[in-house]
């Protein structure tokens, strides 16, 4: 992924400034008062919950600036600078970039997630970013099962120059990954991105589906997938940590993407995900556009989600 | 969906239940787990805070005081506001308009616009007997259009031709032209996802509104959507005036909170309910049974419904009498797994039952599940019709044979056959009680494994 440009960080930041409007207006009108007292803590604490950072993280957060700064005279500021400090250190392990081993031919990498979370723009967006780094990068249509999400991979197969290999709806996608890791060996392809359908992740016979695409890639190359990438829409609530929990347990998710973070909606679970699961969050989406995905800053994102600038 | 917030809460009512009297206290204790409750479900803070303190003004006032048990008369106050909030009655679609009625379909990008909008043109066809045309005015996600076409051959409802190039309020026009033109009744304009933020798209569909003149417009939320849920629905109702929601995905785990959150900011009432991913995958949205789900009492009444439409009153009667004589053989045990599968599995049939959430915990401790009745499906159904009238038949040798036939071993039929056994005998000995009822006979036995 390409490395700090004025476009996307200025998109991050625009979308995370709604977000960060709302949590500092939170913040701002938690502190009337001019020490840090249990009733500005409570409001704060609420700020962080309506960020979705949960109401565990949110409590501990507070709870832990409490500590430093109860009963002291205390700015707007002050507090959003110590805030955005713990939250940046609670994504510091996490904020790693997503490798592809030269080593590898194909580097497989399967796009896992819910309906509707954005895998297959997602995929785009990965793809046309490689492939203007010079990579030979293939594209398997392995959502067989929503209507025309074939045809859909195929129009970003065409936007990104990647030759995408796709059966008929409805067709097994464990055989087209399969069918999919043979041909890119053959072209010698450096990366190859394994669309999935989405599924709900309570669903276990779908999840079950996962498994046996795996299983069915570790045929051809035991280390395949070589990558395992869960999107998640950043209008998500609490259920993200259900939806982490079991498709890092069918799927062996190496590493996060979410997306939709050019709306309103904080992804501030993925604070509580970090502290959970300490997962890699590799990218985010910022917008439609095929250049709206981007590398994942701990600090940017934890200062933007507090309304300071980066 | 609402598993999770419903544990929870009833945890919190098993204590206050036990309680005589309850002191302000004890309300406000309860009331605060009830907040992290609904918090940790999504629901947006100021609903959650709303809420709470309507519940307390009640909770704290007389009515609880004078009451024989309060801590039921607490929980009667929270479900009667639930109910409240999630909207009172519930509504249908409206088509009063002169055909075609136009019906808007908008939301934010991947909450299920598409596939409820298909959804919802068969429920129209075969519920209300509506012609119904399909328009994707998504001009902009990759293959949008095509999936919605595609979904219309599937389902058999028109769609209207594809022409490349044409603007959203083009397509707008031209699909109520043809409607208009070919008396069709309804029209579903299916929109492209859009931020609530992205004041050139929201321009874009309240031009798409004023030209269709919508008597309905849908909001398209998904189950799993945060704090961020009050947002979108407040812009959305603020721009194109929602007339009603539909909430996807509830088939789904997330706590549901955004069906709290998203009715409460635009007052309007939630319709419709995606339930699965095929297309007859779509309910009509029931607040007080909602309510009580949520509340952990159980959807008592959706299971009745279920069950008279899957189960053949006269097979059911004639089943009734069976047992009453003490003839129930396994026959009538395979018809009974197969009605159990019909109604949605074990976790379907639990699910709307009071207090199951526990139960289903046990359940799921002694391992019986949907696959566990496969299994047992399978070795009645490798059975001789013999065999299945008379179960004493089986030797050892039968029941190798029985075993080989439905690939599983000596060990899993001898475990049916027990079963079976123990079941029977419990049927007889509730004959003697005098006890009616099919579900109530048959449910312990095959649990009791």
């Amino acid at each position: 992924m390409s490395e700090t440009s004025g476009g996307w960080l200025s998109r991050l930041k625009s979308g995370l400034s709604r977000t960060s409007e709302k949590l500092s207006g939170g913040i701002s009108s938690a502190l009337t008062g001019k020490t840090l007292d249990a009733q500005t803590l409570e409001r704060l604490e609420e700020a962080l919950i309506g960020a979705d950072l949960g109401v565990s993280t949110a409590a501990k957060l507070s709870a832990a600036l409490a500590k430093e700064k109860f009963d002291k005279e205390i700015n707007d500021t002050e507090v959003r600078e110590a805030l955005a400090q713990n939250i940046s250190s609670i994504l510091e392990p996490v904020a790693v970039p997503l490798e592809i081993s030269a080593a590898k031919k194909p580097h497989v990498i399967l796009v896992v997630g819910v309906n509707g979370s954005g895998k297959t723009t997602t995929i785009g967006k990965l793809a046309k970013n490689w492939v203007g780094h010079g990579k030979t990068v293939v594209l398997a249509a392995g959502d067989t099962f929503r209507a025309a999400a074939v045809e859909q991979l195929k129009i970003w197969g065409e936007r990104t120059h990647c030759k995408v290999i796709a059966r008929d709806t409805g067709s097994d996608a464990a055989g087209l990954a399969f069918e999919a890791l043979e041909q890119a060996r053959n072209e010698n392809a450096d990366i190859l991105l394994i669309d999935t359908a989405g599924r709900l992740q309570n669903r276990d016979d779908l999840m079950g589906e996962l498994a046996k695409i795996i299983r069915v890639l570790q045929k051809l190359d035991p280390e395949a997938p070589h990558s395992c990438l869960l999107v998640l829409d950043a209008t998500v609530g609490q259920n993200a940590h259900s939806q982490v929990e079991t498709f890092k347990e069918m799927t062996d998710v190496s590493g996060l993407v979410m997306t939709k973070l050019d709306g309103t909606a904080r992804g501030g679970v993925v604070v509580a995900l970090a502290e959970r699961f300490g997962l890699p969050v590799h990218a985010v989406g910022v917008g439609e556009g095929e250049d709206d995905l981007q590398p994942f800053d701990h600090e940017i994102f934890a200062r933007n989600l507090l309304g300071l600038n980066p | 969906m609402f598993d999770t917030l419903s544990t929870r809460l009833s945890d919190v009512f098993d204590t206050l239940k036990k309680r005589g009297a309850l002191s302000e206290a004890d309300v406000t204790s309860a009331l605060r787990e009830i907040r992290v409750a609904l918090l940790e479900a999504d629901v947006a803070l100021p609903v959650v805070k709303d809420f709470i303190e309507a519940v307390r003004e009640r909770a704290v006032g007389e009515e609880v005081v004078r009451s024989v048990t309060p801590g039921q008369m607490v929980v009667k106050i929270v479900n009667d506001h639930l109910t409240e909030m999630l909207g009172g009655d519930q509504a249908e679609i409206n088509l009063a308009a002169a055909p075609p009625a136009a019906i808007m379909m908008v939301g934010l990008q991947g909450s299920g616009k598409t596939t409820s909008t298909a959804k919802v043109a068969i429920h129209l066809r075969d519920q209300l007997r509506k012609k119904t045309l399909m328009a994707s005015l998504d001009v902009r996600r990759p293959a949008a259009q095509q999936q919605l076409q595609v979904l219309g051959t599937d389902a058999d409802i028109a769609t209207l031709p594809i022409v490349p190039f044409e603007t959203p309020e083009m397509i707008t026009t031209r699909a109520m032209d043809t409607a208009r033109k070919e008396g069709y009744d309804v029209v579903l304009l299916d929109t492209a996802g859009r931020l609530h933020i992205d004041d050139e798209l929201m321009d874009e569909a309240a031009s798409v509104h004023e030209i269709a003149k919508p008597v309905e417009t849908l909001f398209v939320a998904d189950a799993m959507t945060g704090q961020d849920a009050v947002n979108a629905a407040q812009a959305f109702h603020q721009k194109l005036d929602v007339t009603g929601i539909v909430l996807t995905r509830i088939d789904g785990d997330a706590r549901g909170g955004a069906a709290l959150s998203v009715r409460a900011v635009t007052g309007c009432p939630i319709k419709l309910l995606g339930t699965g991913e095929k297309l007859d995958a779509l309910e009509v949205f029931h607040p007080e049974r909602i309510a009580s789900r949520i509340l952990g009492m159980g959807d008592v009444v959706t299971l009745v419904e279920k069950a008279s439409e899957v189960v053949e009153e006269e097979e059911a009667e004639k089943l009734a009498a069976k047992i009453q004589k003490g003839q129930f053989d396994f026959e009538d045990f395979a018809k009974q797994l197969q009605q159990v599968r019909k109604m949605g599995g074990m976790g379907g049939i639990m699910g709307m039952l009071p207090g199951s959430q526990k139960v289903k915990a046990q359940m799921g401790a002694a391992n019986v599940d949907d696959k566990a009745l496969a299994r047992q499906e399978a070795i009645i159904l490798s059975m001789t019709p013999k065999e299945r009238r008379n179960p004493k038949l089986f030797n050892g040798s039968r029941r190798r044979r029985v075993a080989a036939g439905a690939g599983t071993t000596v060990q899993e039929v001898n475990r049916l056959l027990k079963q079976f056994q123990q079941m029977s005998k419990m049927m007889k000995r509730m004959n003697k009680l005098g006890q009616k009822g099919m579900m109530r006979h048959g449910m312990p036995g095959m649990m009791g494994q």
